[in-house]
């Protein structure tokens, strides 16, 4: 029997987008495509069997190893620091971790800037290597009204188009980090299943050159 | 089901102390506290930075041992030519990484300190290998060398202050980084593009071993290369050789670990259940002249694996006030000789699962379900 290799999608319009680079690189699924609320799906003839899960939640379905491997966001992976291996860059679902305030901010040097973010760790290693005292201020939504009420001098948040900062008169003062989607692998699953994620891996970057 | 039978966690712990006993190391029990200030120095070398700290009633600040390794070597006093062999069977008490709360582990691992010569190493690292294969299950130990990887490093020119993230790259197998980073400090292609094979490396000796000597002669020290691929081959012709597989993203703390560092695997399991290195530095942060390798099993990780029994218990046998208590004690006792196991209760506990549900009624024992 085909030894399955079990693959956390990321829900939602990335999700699609990394399918079809996974079906391209020779791991189909065709009931995927139905349209169902169904969250489990396999064929074993490929030897693959995909669930969709919360985007968030991925790195700890590959790090807690109900998946082999999965596509996760670069920011999810700098937040969490799973303890995974990160194996190609799809270069889809690209986006800037991105510092903003309102246009008339100014750094006072001073005294500790007050930063709302939903991605805490990021926020902290990017102003420790830069030497700033900061208070940080843990959001889960909504994030870019921190400043505008005052809760926060600045804010440190995924910018794709910049849309929703224009329209609350935000901007974007300095960029931490760029992000994209990451294809990742269990350190213990690579281990026993290392030709067939290295082959995948290998498929999924010719897709990403091929693409640039 | 056999009420004799021991848990796969403690079945393990019996066979790993009769394997390093055989071996000549002998069991060194501990304390379950230790000074603070101990952790406090050698914070980077714990898995994880918290600590449960207490007051003793002579005001000392006292930790429970988060780690074993770090009170052996305390304990240990520098010995010449020859190597102290220890093993050990603990709990330790540390911050889970899935639950973000403190979690009792038990840890089984040995140490060899002292004159660590090519002899120890190999057996350090080959009862290691034995370990795996105590668990019962597929195993593989995969196995770098700091020594190697540190002169790869050295020679693609990483600065100093960057060699951590270098590291960091490395041990996520994060090839793409790797690749920008040497190209953002303007490492030459060729250089990047070597520390980026070495990184990628994974496979058996026979695989592994040539590539190391085509590719790295030259750059990695000969005495590095030799002792490794002489350990490496050596462990190769042992019983469970098949299992070791050559991987430079097993990376430790150069602050602490040196030469050969490992890590195990234990099919159908998402974690290392082994893990172990030389560390000499360690030694020489804490002021010893000895060297110094070792490893522990993680027995939490490999506890969760174990089949859960359909029933709690064998056979249910239930009596009533009016029963005669010799009778019901020789059924169960009859039971048992069987080689099953028998709950005795007055009334049905509705949370048992059980194979058959006998009852007595009018001193005989009838059978009132069978679920087998």
């Amino acid at each position: 029997m085909k030894t399955m290799l079990n693959v956390a999608l990321p829900k939602g319009r990335l999700g699609e987008q990394v399918y079809s680079m996974f079906e391209k690189a020779g791991y189909p699924c065709p009931s995927i495509k139905e349209n169902n609320r169904k969250l489990i799906f396999e064929n074993p003839s490929a030897g693959v069997r995909y669930f969709w899960v919360k985007p968030s939640d991925v790195a700890i379905y590959v790090e807690r190893g109900a998946a082999d491997v999965g596509v996760a966001g670069k920011d999810i992976l700098l937040e969490y620091e799973p303890d995974v291996y990160e194996l190609a860059d799809l270069k889809i679902g690209k986006c800037v971790m991105a510092v903003a305030a309102k246009k008339d901010f100014r750094d006072d040097r001073g005294r500790t800037l007050k930063v709302a973010t939903k991605f805490s760790n990021i926020a902290e290693n990017y102003y420790r290597s830069k030497g700033r005292d900061i208070d940080i201020i843990h959001l889960n939504g909504s994030i870019e009204i921190a400043p505008i009420l005052g809760l926060s001098d600045v804010i440190v948040d995924i910018v794709e188009t910049g849309k929703t900062l224009k329209e609350n008169d935000l901007t974007v003062f300095d960029s931490v980090v760029p992000i994209s989607a990451r294809l990742i692998s269990n350190k213990a699953s690579y281990k026993f299943k290392s030709a067939e994620i290295d082959r995948l891996a290998q498929k999924i970057a010719e897709q990403t050159e091929e693409r640039l | 089901m056999n009420s004799a039978q021991l848990l796969p966690s403690e079945n393990l712990v019996f066979l790993l102390r009769g394997l390093y006993d055989k071996y000549g190391y002998l069991r060194y029990k501990m304390n379950k506290f230790e000074e603070y200030d101990l952790y406090a120095k050698n914070k980077d070398f714990l898995i994880s930075d918290s600590v449960i700290t207490f007051t003793d009633t002579n005001g000392k600040l006292l930790a429970l041992k988060p780690d074993v390794t770090l009170s052996i070597v305390k304990n240990t006093k520098d010995s010449g030519k020859t190597v102290q062999k220890l093993y050990y069977n603990e709990n330790v008490y540390r911050v889970s990484k899935g639950t973000h709360s403190f979690k009792e582990i038990t840890q089984v691992g040995l140490e060899a300190i002292g004159s660590i010569d090519e002899y120890t190493v190999l057996e350090v690292i080959s009862l290691a290998l034995k370990s795996l294969a105590c668990t019962g299950k597929n195993c593989i130990l995969e196995i770098s060398h700091l020594g190697i990887l540190s002169d790869v490093i050295n020679y693609a020119g990483i600065p100093q202050g960057e060699i951590e993230k270098a590291f960091r790259f490395i041990g996520e197998k994060n090839i793409h980084e790797l690749l920008s980073f040497c190209d953002a400090l303007g490492i030459e292609k060729t250089k990047a593009d070597l520390l980026a094979d070495a990184a990628k490396v994974y496979g058996s000796a026979g695989d592994v071993l040539p590539w190391i000597r085509k590719n790295l002669k030259g750059i990695a020290d000969d005495k590095n290369i030799d002792e490794f691929e002489k350990v490496i081959k050596a462990l190769c012709i042992e019983e469970n050789g098949g299992a070791v597989r050559i991987d430079f993203s097993a990376v430790g703390d150069l602050r602490y670990y040196n030469g050969f560092v490992f890590k195990g695997f234990a099919e159908g399991i998402p974690e290392s259940v082994l893990s172990g290195g030389q560390y000499d530095a360690l030694m020489k942060n804490m002021k010893r002249k000895s060297g110094a390798i070792g490893f522990a099993v993680y027995l939490d990780a490999l506890e969760n694996t174990s089949t859960v029994s359909e029933y709690d218990v064998d056979v249910l046998l239930l009596y009533s006030e009016k029963s005669d208590i010799s009778f019901i004690k020789r059924t169960a006792d009859e039971i048992i000789s069987n080689g099953e196991s028998v709950l005795t209760q007055r009334e049905k506990p509705c949370t048992v699962k059980y194979k058959r549900l006998l009852a007595e009624k009018d001193g005989e024992v009838i059978c009132v379900e069978n679920n087998a």
